[in-house]
């Protein structure tokens, strides 16, 4: 298994950079992944980023759609604030497995 | 993990109506825009029903000469069966109430996924003057109307591919 360093702590890692223990995770830690994909976090960041990993504790699959109807985000700002491929790099962002889902 | 030639981009071509036909357009259409892939999508002839706003969601599956088509718990639609008035809409409700299990939206709302996300719908103009169709007749989703030598000149570029579903 992978390691790699955050804000000064060392976390597990798969190999393509997804946390494999999200108990791991701090905020701190989400800012310089964030950095990492071109990515400057603000509050409405940290609100999806919350949604995902509260989503994903309470053992719920995550698809695109379960974002519209989070309450939190509407698709269209969700894919403005993590541009390009936004499920995969909020789930990495947010220290939770990358999203096995095909929706 | 970055292959040397990523798909850049996915001209997706949709010319049946039916529930599977249209899913598997809007499917693998989403699952590029949620790639960050850039996505076209094109429909045709019976296609047509998926972004013709009063059909769209409520397209139907075939139950008369559907080999594949299982009863639940998995044994042969007899095709004879499928003659009994009703049982069209049924399968076809019960196929969408299990799409929905998975999460997977009627076509409507799929289509606002795929716009909010960038992805681009069109509806082919030969298809449509054959079946009468006017364009307020079309959704909201919908960017254009295009002739085929435009869909190719909207799926020009390097990494570019077209699917015909």
């Amino acid at each position: 298994m992978a390691q790699k360093t955050y804000a000064g702590v060392t976390v597990d890692v798969n190999e393509e950079g997804y946390f494999t223990n999200p108990s791991q995770w701090t905020k701190e830690i989400a800012v310089e992944i964030a950095k990492e994909e071109g990515i400057e976090l603000t509050d409405k960041h940290f609100a999806v980023l919350e949604f995902l990993r509260k989503r994903h504790n309470s053992g719920e699959a995550l698809s695109i759609r379960s974002i519209n109807h989070s309450g939190v985000i509407d698709v269209k700002t969700f894919y403005q604030l993590f541009p390009g491929a936004p499920l995969k790099k909020a789930t990495k962002i947010a220290g939770i497995p990358k999203p096995a889902s095909c929706v | 993990m970055q292959k040397e030639n990523p798909v850049k981009k996915v001209n997706i071509i949709c010319a049946k109506g039916a529930i599977e036909d249209v899913y598997a357009t809007l499917v693998m259409g989403n699952g590029a825009v949620m790639e960050g892939i850039e996505t076209n999508l094109f429909f045709t002839f019976f296609g047509l029903d998926a972004i013709i706003k009063s059909r769209m969601d409520k397209l139907h599956t075939a139950v008369v000469g559907n080999p594949a088509l299982r009863l639940p718990g998995g044994l042969r639609m007899p095709t004879l069966l499928g003659i009994i008035p009703g049982m069209e809409s049924f399968t076809s409700w019960m196929m969408k109430s299990e799409m929905s299990k998975l999460d997977i939206p009627p076509v409507s709302e799929f289509l606002d996924l795929i716009t909010a996300g960038g992805g681009k719908v069109y509806a082919c103009k030969l298809a449509m003057d054959m079946f009468k169709i006017k364009k307020e007749d079309l959704s909201e989703h919908v960017s254009g109307v295009l002739t085929v030598g435009e869909f190719y000149e909207q799926a020009a570029g390097e990494g570019s591919h077209i699917i015909f579903t």
